[in-house]
């Protein structure tokens, strides 16, 4: 038997209904210490988008991305995550959503393995169990598979201290992989990376994007990084969203060469 | 010749004491960041528990052989219970407020020491041991009492228990990352908290067999062990490094060889003495510990 849930009228694929988004974002704001860091931020992310955010330091990007994953709460507006209200729910709340991040200065442990924390990873993904010895080693297909994707496989055994700082963005990239997330939030990927390190690092996000169709929102000073990569940007400038189109369309927009480029060169 | 092997060997056992306690202890602080001051009240707890079962009020133990051991393991247990009654019920609601919480366990450690004397009374009571355990052995000319090699073959086995649960199974990897970053393992989105209680039920079961062979080593129990280990404890898991089950294991044989040769070669007392003098040395020359990272 099969039972089949009627669609609500209006709801079909008919001409001009998009999917519901992501994530959305109303009139967002967070005041701290009655000072305003962020204010009326509101943008809509569609599946397997990529949303590219710049701004000179201090705009708030890093803060709007604490904000979506719940590292601070926003005082004013509401975050949606596939149509669900999280503006007021945990971090490991919205993880367990599959909302998936990375932050600007490396978050690790240097003295475990690169397999090491892939495997916790995966037990993140797939839930916690009461068994207390149940070995680390049963994911090793799932940690194989991962390592494989983000070129890390050599350096399974190696702890992540000893990996170069473009290593180790790939490992955080493969430990928010193992979750498979609905949308990834990566803060400024290639902070600290050498220039040798940043194409390969770069396709492999690219490859994520375009290959997985997965959704991201990235933080990037890396102007020429972003312009082969975003399908939107948006532009952040004393915690309100300046601009937020293609990329063409912003760098041709007066406002953003003044308040950003302008600043930033 | 047989004087140092004598000390060496009794150095060993009382170190076996102190790394069953300070395991815990490092665990402890190095996930949750908690000064466990009630660790010695479990090893009390244990201590008791052991000596209540092989005084023949537990059914089936006793104090030869299998019953022996089934006190032995009754203590444990009790231990490990009361340290998860006590993670869930003290600790727990006080973990954004440390300086309460250092309160709470300075109390607890002070609680239950009164408690035991005021039921079984202040006084050192005798340890109904094996027969077996209580003799000794000879080797390279000194009589070696069997109870130093029971404590350390314990202690190996916890040690070697531990290094296995936390490098082969998936909560010793959510206790590592956690001793290293626990906003990262939350940040992931995994409940830290059972970790939390799953450590403090594994040191206190660490603590209170270290009651329960302490028992031997000392052939009584009395309600004030658990406290003056726990000092020796803490300078163990200063200088083994914060969270080091491979530091801590080190620091303990230290600390146990150093205290057993300077008493006896110099003045009785200046061994504890020099333990304290070694651990600021250490701290000089090494800030982080011995290793300096975990396991």
């Amino acid at each position: 038997m099969h039972s089949t849930i009627p669609a609500p009228l209006g709801a079909d694929a008919g001409h001009g209904t998009l999917p519901a988004p992501v994530l959305r974002l109303q009139d967002v704001g967070w005041t701290v210490g009655g000072a305003t860091i962020v204010q009326d931020v509101s943008f809509d992310v569609r599946e397997g988008e990529f949303l590219a955010f710049i701004g000179p330091n201090g705009a708030g990007k890093t803060s709007l991305f604490n904000l979506i994953s719940g590292l601070v709460p926003a005082t004013e507006g509401t975050i949606e995550l596939d149509g669900a209200d999280i503006t007021a729910e945990s971090v490991p709340a919205r993880a367990r959503r599959g909302l998936g991040r990375t932050f600007q200065t490396s978050s690790l442990w240097p003295a475990m393995t690169v397999a090491d924390h892939i495997r916790l990873a995966a037990q993140a993904a797939t839930g916690g169990s009461y068994r207390i010895w149940r070995r680390a080693a049963r994911y090793g297909r799932q940690v194989d598979a991962v390592l494989e994707r983000t070129g890390l496989a050599e350096r399974a055994e190696s702890p992540a201290a000893s990996l170069s700082h473009g290593g180790k963005r790939q490992l955080e990239l493969a430990v928010l992989l193992v979750g498979e997330p609905r949308l990834m939030l990566l803060d400024e990927p290639m902070a600290g990376v050498s220039a040798e390190e940043v194409p390969a690092l770069t396709d492999l996000i690219r490859s994520l994007h375009r290959d997985e169709g997965r959704t991201v929102l990235m933080v990037e000073h890396h102007m020429e990084v972003l312009l082969g990569l975003a399908d939107r940007l948006a532009v952040l400038h004393h915690g309100t969203l300046l601009a937020l189109d293609t990329p063409q369309a912003v760098m041709a927009d007066a406002t953003v060469q003044q308040a950003y480029l302008g600043e930033a060169l | 010749m047989s004087t140092v092997v004598l000390l060496a060997l009794t150095g060993l056992g009382l170190g076996a004491l102190y790394f069953l306690v300070a395991s815990g202890l490092s665990l402890i602080f190095g996930l949750m960041d908690v000064l466990n001051f009630a660790h010695g009240a479990l090893l009390s707890i244990g201590a008791y528990g052991t000596w209540w079962a092989a005084s023949g009020h537990l059914p089936a133990a006793g104090s030869g052989g299998f019953g022996f051991v089934l006190a032995v393991a009754f203590g444990t247990a009790t231990g490990a219970l009361a340290a998860v009654l006590l993670e869930l019920a003290l600790i727990r609601p006080l973990y954004a407020r440390p300086r309460e919480q250092v309160l709470a366990t300075v109390g607890v450690g002070l609680a239950v020491p009164a408690l035991l004397s005021a039921i079984w009374g202040a006084d050192a009571r005798p340890f109904p041991g094996p027969r077996a355990l209580s003799g000794t052995f000879g080797l390279l000319g000194a009589q070696i009492p069997v109870n130093r090699l029971v404590l350390t073959g314990a202690a190996v086995v916890v040690l070697a228990a531990l290094k296995l649960f936390l490098g082969g199974t998936r909560h010793g990897l959510v206790v590592r990352a956690g001793v290293e970053d626990r906003a990262m393992v939350t940040a992931l989105g995994i409940d830290v908290r059972r970790a939390f209680t799953l450590v403090f039920a594994i040191g206190g079961a660490a603590a209170a067999l270290a009651g329960a062979l302490g028992g031997l080593y000392f052939g009584s129990v009395d309600p004030g062990q658990g406290t003056s280990l726990l000092i020796f404890a803490f300078v163990v898991v200063v200088m083994g490094g914060m969270g080091s089950i491979t530091g801590a294991a080190l620091a303990s044989v230290a600390v146990g060889l150093v205290q057993q040769f300077a008493n006896y070669y110099t003045t009785a007392g200046l061994g504890d003495l020099a333990v304290v003098v070694l651990l600021a040395a250490l701290l000089l020359a090494r800030p982080r510990g011995l290793t300096g990272r975990l396991a």
